[in-house]
This record gives structure tokens, sequence and C-alpha cells, in this order.
């Protein structure tokens, strides 16, 4: 059980151990992979958001100079349907495996359909060229209302709805139909005195991260391939690939390489097999990288959406009842993060009445992906607002509101699960307190919005092993791919164990073949659950330790006792002796030393913001400035408190792109029209204030140190704040994401 | 395929002289044919600032330019940033300020850095964010990015001064 105690490491500000090889250059991405005769592939893609292949050619592409190997869809055996379940949640081995090489139709445009790896990139893109399709152009289902329709064109002719459990009758784009149910819901609304309903949209946004897709692969001839690639689950790619190739899990071994960002994007498997296959008949190394517009076009991002929210309160600001209808768009196969949304849309908030009807929807997009607390986001926009201008309507203080409905330990969410200890009050209080919230805010046009945001957070598996060196410094060897710090935050939990400095741990993450296994960097889970094992790993390193102090004093290792790094006998000698001086002497007390730890604990321990923001909107452009920002939010502990810092900034600007300015635009053939980063603008430096990061610590009960997962929930209050900030700004409620120059001048009347 | 081009280069202090085809960009030249990596690529068309570096004093986007058309010329990369074991001013800054999460956009946020304490030793807050908006960022928020630059230009005036 967390008890608030005084660390030596966790809470203080180590320089990150991957850091000087990270402003050195010389962090290796996966795009950084070299190896001697390696070949450069590039994938074809179809132009058209949906299209039946007729045929394909490739052998123009194959006579080419310089090219050594092409493959399409053919080359990949025909899954069947089968659920697979490869550590985060079930898929479906046929629309995981057509969504690598598309076999009759392309289902979105972006949608691979060959591949070709040559002596380089040049003659591989050239190739590309002359490989002949032959397409027949279908009509698309590209809008999540009008792909439900029952006289839309279906992404999948024989796709039926999972109806509440059952299966329908007739093919459909709803891929599953599911509700939560609450009290009385028509009883709560007949007690409110004020009910506000209104609808939401939300755009196609993607994560955005930096570095493009890669994978180098070796197919050696004995059945043994090798993949080097920047993923945020070495383990889960290593899954994805062998049941993709049906290739044993054995003989695959994942090599993850620096990753340049994920977000949630970088859990699906695109490139490796491909690069995989190309090896395979080439006989050589194979790197396959994605351009800036493939990332767009064809990784996943996250879902545009529909939805309504109604809001019941009383006039002394209780919330009576609550309902939300939620339709996301999956993108080309089922799977979007509707689910999530359906547990995050009334969260933190105590509602005894309340209903969730939610569809998860084919339409001809790329598959959607999780990004950064996937789902909550674009039900949040809805709930936060409406929260609002409930306090407006009924003379209330936004944040003194928030308060008073305030879900509790004990309290259930609609979507069943009981609320653990959460830090939902004590986030707003940090907000209620800050100086920025009572700050005058003078001027025309500008407005002050809060909201609050919610993550879940998840507990995932994770493996740690610890070698102890004879200098008294520990190597620990991990499986999470360190996306944004959490070699720092994982070493030093077992350093605290220890009693040994962060600089004395040398973490290093590994490949497949080399730790136990570890799921994925995301659901937040990276420093609670590797932390987890870390911190037991440790636990285990100190008992035998403690047993070689034994050895070493010839005492009964019950009468040792260690605290602060020291190992003491206390029962008759004084003996005592610090972790180095023991390591030390391992070699005389048993010799080497290794201590290890799998963990797969449950409850991580929910996340919760709220938010402060001040814009001015330029009335004559539609522009909205952030003029200040402030972001608390519940680590339960900040094992490095910059990095819990980092997180929150990063989330707050993520969600700031995502409320002024990103959003995907289609033509009506479904082909994205704004693939660049010029286009899909996402917020620089310019744009932005400092993000003022206030860390509240709540300590979670499931975790030694009280940890709970950082990296999700800010980015979910931000397009909710700024629609509030707007509003009060210049007194127009906007309901549709981004809220771009042009919507804000709409919503003005001025266009 | 055209044939390849011979060029003659300084790149970090050294002579440099290598082989590219026409059509081969600097990045491509300075990650393919040197293995000089540090520069990455995100978009490859002068959006993002992944693979900035220095030519001839200015700040560039790498994949922006030719590998031919360096020939007599001066660049320095992420690679000649640091002494021999004394890492940079705005190195030790960024690692410092925890400037960097996922750390690919680093290397051109360094050389866009350095470039600007080159022209202007005592920026602004707004004279670095300015600076500063051709180079994205997506974990940080750029806030610990903005604090590390105007810290290591106080340290770097500093010094000059001492």
């Amino acid at each position: 059980m967390a008890v608030e105690k005084e660390y030596k490491v966790i809470g203080t500000r180590p320089i990150r151990h991957d850091g000087v090889d990270k402003v050195t250059g010389r962090a290796l991405y996966g795009a950084d992979y070299q190896a001697a005769g390696l070949l450069h592939g590039r994938v074809l893609r179809s132009p058209h958001a949906h299209a039946r292949i007729k045929s394909i050619n490739t052998s123009r592409a194959e006579a080419y100079p310089g090219v050594k190997a092409v493959v399409t869809a053919a080359d990949l055996t025909a899954s069947q349907d089968k659920i697979v379940d490869l550590g985060e949640g079930a898929v479906n081995l046929k629309f995981m495996c057509d969504n690598i090489l598309a076999r009759e139709k392309a289902l979105y445009k972006g949608h691979a359909v060959a591949a070709v790896a040559a002596l380089n990139g040049h003659i591989a893109e050239e190739a590309l060229e002359l490989i002949d399709v032959e397409y027949e152009v279908l009509p698309s289902a590209i809008e999540v209302r009008a792909a439900m329709q029952d006289d839309a064109p279906l992404v999948h002719e024989d796709m039926k709805t999972d109806e509440m459990g059952k299966q329908s009758e007739n093919s459909s784009n709803i891929a599953s139909h599911f509700q939560h149910k609450k009290g009385d819901i028509e009883k709560g609304f007949a007690e409110a005195d004020v009910v506000i309903e209104h609808d939401y949209v939300t755009g196609t946004v993607h994560q955005g991260y930096i570095e493009p897709h890669n994978a180098s692969a070796v197919y050696n001839a004995d059945g043994e391939i090798t993949i080097w690639c920047s993923t945020q689950g070495a383990f889960n790619a290593r899954g994805q690939v062998a049941e993709i190739l049906q290739h044993p899990v054995s003989k695959v071994k994942v090599v993850p390489m620096e990753i340049g960002g994920g977000f949630g994007g970088k859990i699906s498997v695109y490139l490796e097999p491909l690069a995989a296959l190309l090896s395979k008949k080439s006989g050589r190394p194979v790197k396959v990288l994605m351009s800036r517009e493939d990332v767009f076009e064809s990784t996943g991002p996250t879902p545009a959406s529909y939805v309504r929210v109604k809001i019941g309160a009383t006039n002394d600001g209780r919330i009576t009842a609550a309902e939300a209808y939620i339709a996301f768009e999956a993108g080309a196969y089922p799977g979007s993060p509707v689910g999530a949304a359906a547990m995050c849309v009334f969260s933190p908030y105590k509602i005894e009445n309340g209903f969730i009807d939610a569809y998860d929807v084919l339409v001809n997009k790329a598959k959607t992906n999780a990004y950064r607390a996937p789902g909550s986001t674009n039900v949040a926009f809805a709930t936060e607002t409406i929260i609002d201008e409930i306090c407006e309507k009924i003379g209330m203080d936004p944040i003194e509101f928030r308060l008073l409905n305030s879900a509790k330990e004990g309290d259930s969410r609609v979507d069943g699960p009981v609320f653990p200890r959460i830090g939902f009050i004590e986030t707003v209080e940090a907000a209620k307190d800050h100086p920025h919230y009572s700050a005058p805010l003078e001027g025309k046009h500008k407005g002050r919005g809060t909201a609050t945001g919610f993550w879940p957070n998840f507990a995932f598996k994770s493996s740690v092993s610890i070698n102890v060196n004879p200098d008294g410094t520990i190597s620990l060897v991990e499986g999470s791919t360190d996306i944004g710090g959490s070699r720092a935050s994982i070493a030093m939990q077992a350093a605290e164990v220890l009693g040994i400095s962060a600089e004395s741990v040398h973490p290093t993450v590994v490949d497949t073949n080399s730790v136990g296994y570890t799921d994925v960097t995301g659901g937040s889970h990276t420093t609670y659950t590797t932390g987890l094992a870390a911190y037991e790993a440790a636990q285990d390193v100190k008992s035998q330790m403690i047993e070689r102090a034994a050895k070493l004093w010839e005492v009964d290792a019950k009468e040792i006792e260690f605290a602060d790094g020291i190992f003491r006998y206390v029962n008759g000698k004084e003996e005592e002796i610090d972790f180095k001086g023991l390591a030390e002497k391992l070699g005389q007390t048993g010799g080497p030393l290794m201590g290890r730890a799998s963990v797969a604990p449950s409850g991580a321990g929910s996340s919760i913001g709220t938010h402060i923001v001040d814009v001015e909107v330029d009335v004559d452009t539609g522009k909205v400035e952030i003029l200040r920002y402030t972001a608390t939010q519940d680590a339960g502990k900040a094992i490095h408190p910059s990095y819990v810092e980092g997180q929150i900034q990063g989330g707050a600007v993520q969600g700031i792109g995502w409320a002024l300015n990103e959003e995907y635009i289609f033509n009506e053939d479904g082909q994205m029209t704004n693939a660049s980063f010029l286009d899909y603008r996402m917020p620089t430096s310019y744009d932005l204030p400092m993000i003022d990061a206030v860390i509240v610590e709540v300590p979670h009960p499931g975790h030694p140190f009280g940890v709970r997962g950082v990296g999700e929930t800010p980015i979910v209050a931000p397009p909710a704040a700024i629609a509030n900030a707007i509003y009060d700004a210049v007194g127009v409620r906007l309901t549709e994401l981004p809220m771009s120059p042009e919507r804000v001048l709409k919503a003005l009347g001025k266009i | 395929m055209a044939d390849k081009v011979h060029v003659k280069t300084v790149i970090n202090g050294e002579a440099v002289e290598f082989l590219c085809e026409p059509r081969d960009s600097l990045l491509e030249v300075l990650r393919d044919n040197l293995m000089l990596t540090g520069a990455k690529e995100g978009c490859n068309n002068g959006n993002c600032g992944a693979c900035s570096v220095i030519l001839n004093g200015r700040l560039v986007n790498s994949c922006l330019v030719l590998g031919a058309e360096i020939e007599g010329k001066e660049v320095e990369t992420v690679e000649g940033l640091a002494e021999p074991n004394k890492l940079h001013p705005i190195q030790d800054a960024f690692l410092e300020n925890a400037a960097l999460q996922c750390g690919v956009c680093t290397p051109g946020f360094l050389m866009a850095a350095k470039a600007l304490l080159n022209e202007n030793p005592n920026p602004t807050e707004h004279d670095v964010r300015f600076w500063l908006a051709g180079n994205l960022c997506r974990c940080t928020g750029y806030d610990k990015i903005v604090r590390a630059v105007l810290d290591a230009a106080e340290t770097m005036s500093t010094e000059v001064n001492a």
C-alpha cells in the first residue's frame, strides 16, 4: 500500500540514461538501420478510396534494372476469419492480413497493393510506377452518419452487425452496436431543471509523430526472421508478424530500434511483414520506409466521430441524468476506440441515471488506431462543453460544479466499473487554487475556459531482469520501448529499492529473444507496470544480496536488515556493508547475481486532469490565439517530474492542435487532400505559450510508490476547455472540431 | 540512371569526398552515403525540420538541398556539435531541461538553435519561438525546448564574457 514516504531517487530529476545518445545523433532509430547489401523497399498504394482489384501485373517492375523483388497479396497466404489475441485486445486475422496487402478490394486511398525492393529508394519508387493494377472503382462510404444508412455503399459486402452480442441478418457498415444503462434515465431527466443537448462532430486526426513508419528485415534461409523497426511493442509486433506470415512466433525476432514518437499509432504493423516477404524473395536485408504522405494516408489516425450528448441538472448544480449517442468511424476494418469513448464520456462524474448508445462504423478510410486516450477526447468535447453551458444557465462556477458532481471511490461508472481512489477533486482544487484561475483577463474578445479530462489507464504485462555489476551498479534489461523517458522512470524505481543512484542503473531495451514478454508502451501503463516489474526485480536482487551478506558474515539472513542502501547485521556483532561493497564481493559469495520479475497487475488507477485556458479570438480572421495555458493532473506519484510535466505539456499541445487546426480533409471521392505537414498543420513553437504543468499526487494504492500512468489524459481536456474559452470570449458555442478560423467565422455569422 | 557526381566538401570540419546521384538530396547523402544518420527524415519536403543542418553558416532543411550542391561548401551536422568528451552547451541544456522525449526531432532542433544563437546570442522567448517554428516536435509541446534554448543562450554568453 502506498504511503507518503521520503524518497531518495523518486521525485528527483536525473539526466535520462539515453540522453547523450539522443543529443549527439548517435541514437539509432528504425530508419537508421544499415546492413551490407541492404535493399530499399517502397509500397504501391491504392489511389482510390474503394475499388475492386481486377488484376495486378508486376512483370514490368520485376524486369526493371535494380529491382530485386516485388510482392503482392498473392505472396501472402490467405488467412481465414480467426480471432487472435495479441496482448492488447483481440483482432480478426483476415482483416489484419488484408490491411497489409489488399487482396480483392482496396478499401481506402493509401491501401497497400504491392511492394518493391530495389538497390535504392529512387529505383524502388520508379518501379512502383511500372506495376499495372486494373481497378474497378466503387462508390465509397466516407462519413460516419452516411455510412450507417441502409443504402450506403458497403465497405465489406458480408459484414454483419454485432448487435449487442447477436449477429444481424443484413449486411451493414455498422460493425458493432452496444449500450450501457444505469438507473432510470427518464426519471433522471424529469428531475432536471435544466437539460442541454447538442450534436458534436469531430474530424479525423493523426498522431503526427515526426518519425515515419519503417521496418527492416532479414529472412534467413533457415526460416529465422529478424526485424528491426520502430514499434511501441516488440512482442506485439512479433505476434502480428508471426500471425500474418503464418510463421512460428519463436522464429521471429523483433529488435526494437529507438522510436520517434508513437502515441498509439505504432502498435499495428504495416511494413514489417512486407520487409520480411521482400527479404525472403530477394535473399537480402530489406529496409522499407513510409513517406509522410504514406503515414497520413495509410496508418491509423484517430476516428472522426458524431456524438450527441444530453445532460440534465438541477438548479443547485446536481447532474440528474446523462445520455450519449456515440458513432465512431472505424476505418476500413472494425475496431474504433468507441468502447473506450463509452468508458470516458461521463467519467469522472457521479451519474445515477445514464445511458450510452455506441456504434463502431466502417468507412472507406484507413483503419483507425489508438491515439493518446483514444476516444476520450472526442466525447469529452461534448460533455465538458455541455457542463459549461449548464453552469452558465444555473449561474454556477464550472469548477464548483465539478467538485459537487465528482465521482468518488466506490461510485460506479455508467459502463459499470467502480472507481478506485481517484484524484478528480484534487486536480479541480489545484486548478481553482492556481493563480491563473483568478487572474484578471482584460481586453476585448478574450475568454477563459476550463475542462476536465479522464482516462481509465490500463495495466498490461511486463518483465524486467537485473544483473548486478561488480562496481555496484546494475544493468536493467527491459522490453518496454522508450518513447518519452521511460528508461529513466523505470530505472529510478529499481534504484530506489536498492538504495543506489539513478545513474547507477544502466537500462537497456532489448529484443524479443532477450527479455520476458512485455506489452506495448501504451495505455499509460509503462511507468506503472514495467516500473512495477523493475520494483519486483529489484526486490529479488535485494533478497539475494541479503543471502550473500549472510554468507559473507556467516550469520542468518533473517537477521540482516537493508535500509538506505546499507546491509546491516545488528544482532551481536556490528557488521555493515553498502550495496557497492557487497556487489564487489559477489565473486566470493557465490558468483553472478541476477534478479527478475514478470508482472501482470490489474487496476492501473485512473488518471484525471483539469485544464484552464485563456484565448483571444480575432473576430476578423477567426483565428484563436492561446494566451495562457495551465494543466493540472494527478500523477499518483511523479517518478521523474520533468518527464511527467513533459507528458502533460505535450499532450495538452496535441489537444490544442486537435482543437484548432488539425483534421483530414477528404474530397467527395474519399481521398485525403492535405496529406503533408504543410496542409495538415500541427502546432509550432510560435503558436503557443508556455504550458504550466501542475502535478497533483494522489497515490495509486495499487503501486508501491503510488504511480499512475500520465501519458494519455492530458490530450482530453483541451478542445472542450478551448471551446468554453471561445464562448467566454465571443459568445458562440462551437460544436465541431477543429475550431478552425472558418468555423469560428461561421459561428460568428461573418461568413 | 545518370552518372554519379563526384563531390568534394567539408563536413563538420573535415574534408569529405563522395559520389552521389544528381537526384540524391543532401539528407540522403548524409544518411545513406556517409552514415551520418543524426539528421532525420520526417517529411522530405521541408515542413518538419528534422533534417536541419547548417550549410555555409545558414540553417537549411537538408531534404531540400541536393547532395551535389554542397561541392566546395561547409556543412555542420549534429554529429559535429560536441567536442570530444564535452557536449555543446545547447546539448547540455536540452538534457538538463528534459527538452526531448522521443528525441527524433532533437538533432534538428539542436542545429536550429545553434544557428539562432550564432545570429542572435541573446534571444527573447518570442525570438526563440519564432526561429524554431520551422522545426516540429510532437512530444514536448515546445515548453522545455524553448527553456533549454534560453538557458543555453545564457550559459554561452556567460562563457563568452568570462
